[in-house]
């Protein structure tokens, strides 16, 4: 039975003098599940993820890790174990007697402990490095260690503070698949902390969006992608256009919007499953506008505008166009080939309701 | 490439003769055949040292010093390992408060601190010599060595000993497992570095002491009788050539794996 609140937060806060990192929280993280804390830097994710390990206790609130009640021990006695930022190696010591470190207590014979330690550098692909120091590894084989040292413990919890982030962007590619495959062959739950939204997608079962001590919204990547909650998620997943608008009527079926730039526009509110305020966002992906030199058939609405500039990334082409009306030049991601636009083109835009998300 | 400057390196030449010439008579002047310090030099001998190595109550005061000195570099280094634990690893109230108090026999004149200290220790009815000696030159030797150890505490990464507490071992076991090897060379260091400072020490000696004297203050007895001069100039020589030795000693230990240790952190 897989339990859906194998670790629950409730109603944490941590205060640091004046400043409130996290602000009444409360989470539920899934036995077994990859779950990322994603924000910008100062959101609180770190503070929570070092209330989880035991380095900060929090104000008010209370942790639990598999039904047990953590909150005030120290980190020595939780069954959560954590990478580093900085991978954290003792220098003074080699790989194996690093990765042996936190096994003392357990009283294994010589034996056992060598079939720990191998069992866990096989894991991470660095079997006959036991004699190597840290100032002998670089900084993709640190991380190893890291992990090794910390997965040998057989942990319930593996917590991870941005362990990529200083990982050049090819290895930090790798490692993430690999993370994703070991964290799927262990069943262990990870708990991964980062900014970057790129990594929190691509590897997690569910993300939690922070900022200012706050969970904004937990669900799937594509849900996220798909649905964010508010103005402030939609930006900081993917790449999104933000109309203006003016609210005309809203009630609670209907909703009456005139887009700046684009027109009067008519909602039924049922589709979108969230209050609104009164100052509400239009919110468009680049890859949900077409766009074309001559008229585009078959779309919901259609808008003119000038190409101000093309930026070219491979797999696709981004055109940034100036439509009268929306302040910001509006985003639009085309595949490559598919379209002949150069800078200070006019040309045709197009999208359907249904991809649009409403904001505030 | 340095270009060369020719105004500057006439300076460095003033400035070096001017600390060191004098320092360097004493062992010129400790081989010289004579019992009088001055030019021209007569002729070399060892007779000095030889009659150095005979006197008796030298002995005793170098002994003297090396346990007062032994004593003093251990309570102080111990007291400034937990005083630089503190400081750079917990919020303590009034930090930096106890941290100017610590500092503070660094700028109060020591001849002061042995005022004070005589007149306390004599109203207490307590006996001068090694004791009180040795008590003040823990107090006179502690900002060095914290200064070192709070140096050298904060060259590591913090979170190498939350690391060790996430792995399962408590306060103590991290402080024997992680900080004290960590921390090793610059203990070391403070060590040789205290112990050099009390070894030298003369004025809290003077006052303080009674029959028991220590290596300072026997020199100064001796300087009273002309004949006595020569070997208090070997036995000078011979204290520049080991304190200086164990002076570098203690700043090789000081950065011993501390560039190693940098380069854990630049990734």
């Amino acid at each position: 039975m897989i339990k859906d609140n194998y670790i629950k937060l409730r109603n944490i806060s941590k205060k640091f003098n004046e400043v409130t990192a996290v602000d009444s929280l409360d989470l539920d993280i899934r036995e077994g599940e990859f779950f990322s804390l994603l924000g910008p830097s100062g959101c609180g994710k770190t503070t929570l993820l070092r209330i989880l390990a035991g380095f900060e206790y929090p104000t008010t609130g209370s942790v639990f890790i598999d039904d047990s009640e953590v909150t005030n021990q120290t980190p020595n006695l939780r069954p959560s174990n954590m990478v580093f930022q900085n991978y954290a190696i003792f220098p003074h010591i080699n790989v194996q007697r690093n990765i042996e470190f936190g096994l003392r207590k357990e009283k294994l014979s010589k034996q056992e402990l060598d079939l720990r330690v191998n069992e866990s550098l096989k894991m991470v692909q660095l079997e006959g490095y036991e004699e190597r120091f840290s100032n002998q590894l670089s900084g993709g084989q640190r991380q190893r260690v890291a992990l090794a040292r910390a997965l040998v413990k057989r942990p319930k919890v593996l917590l991870l503070d941005e362990p990529l982030g200083a990982l050049d962007k090819k290895l930090r590619e790798e490692m993430q698949i690999e993370l994703r495959n070991l964290q799927k062959d262990l069943g262990i739950t990870f708990i991964f902390v980062t900014h970057d939204q790129e990594e929190a997608m691509t590897m997690s079962d569910r993300v939690a969006v922070m900022n200012e001590g706050k969970i904004l919204q937990i669900s799937p990547p594509k849900e996220l992608y798909n649905n964010p909650i508010n103005k402030f998620v939609s930006e900081f997943i993917g790449n999104i256009n933000l109309l203006e608008s003016k609210t005309i009527t809203q009630n609670n079926q209907d909703l009456s919007l005139d887009i700046l730039g684009v027109g009067k526009q008519d909602f039924k509110k049922n589709n979108f499953n969230y209050i609104l305020s009164d100052n509400i966002f239009v919110a468009l992906r680049p890859e949900d506008i077409y766009i074309k030199k001559e008229k585009i058939e078959n779309v919901d609405i259609n808008i003119h505008g000038v190409v101000k500039n093309v930026s070219f990334y491979g797999e696709s082409t981004y055109f940034y166009v100036k439509v009268k009306g929306i302040k910001k030049l509006l985003m639009v991601s085309n595949y490559v080939d598919q379209v002949s636009i150069n800078e200070n083109d006019e040309c045709n835009l197009g999208f359907n309701l249904k991809d649009i998300k409403l904001v505030s | 490439m340095y270009r060369k400057n020719s105004s500057l390196f006439i300076y460095c030449i003033f400035y070096f003769g001017f600390l060191y010439i004098p320092v360097l008579l004493l062992p010129i002047f400790s081989f010289n055949d004579s019992f009088h310090m001055v030019f021209p030099l007569k002729g070399f001998t060892f007779d000095w040292y030889i009659e150095m190595w005979n006197k008796a109550r030298l002995h005793q005061a170098l002994w003297n010093s090396i346990k007062v000195g032994i004593i003093a570099s251990i309570i102080s280094t111990f007291i400034a390992l937990f005083a630089a634990k503190a400081f750079t690893r917990y919020k303590v109230k009034f930090s930096g408060l106890s941290y100017g108090a610590i500092l503070l026999p660094f700028i109060i004149p020591e001849i002061i601190i042995a005022v004070a200290f005589i007149v306390i220790w004599t109203s207490m009815g307590l006996k001068l010599g090694l004791i009180p000696i040795t008590i003040s030159h823990v107090l006179y030797c502690t900002p060095f060595c914290l200064l070192i150890l709070i140096s050298r505490m904060e060259g590591f990464d913090k979170s190498l000993e939350e690391a060790s507490m996430d792995l399962g071992e408590n306060a103590f076991g991290t402080f024997w497992r992680i900080t004290l090897p960590l921390l090793l060379p610059g203990i070391v260091a403070s060590l040789l570095l205290s112990f050099v400072i009390s070894f030298d020490e003369f004025i809290l000696a003077f006052f303080l002491s009674s029959s028991d004297q220590t290596l300072p203050i026997y020199m100064w007895s001796q300087l009273r009788f002309p004949k006595k001069l020569p070997h208090v100039l070997a036995l000078g020589a011979i204290i520049i050539v080991a304190t200086s030795f164990i002076v570098m000693l203690s700043y090789w230990f000081r950065n011993i794996g501390q560039s190693k240790n940098n380069k854990n952190l630049e990734i």
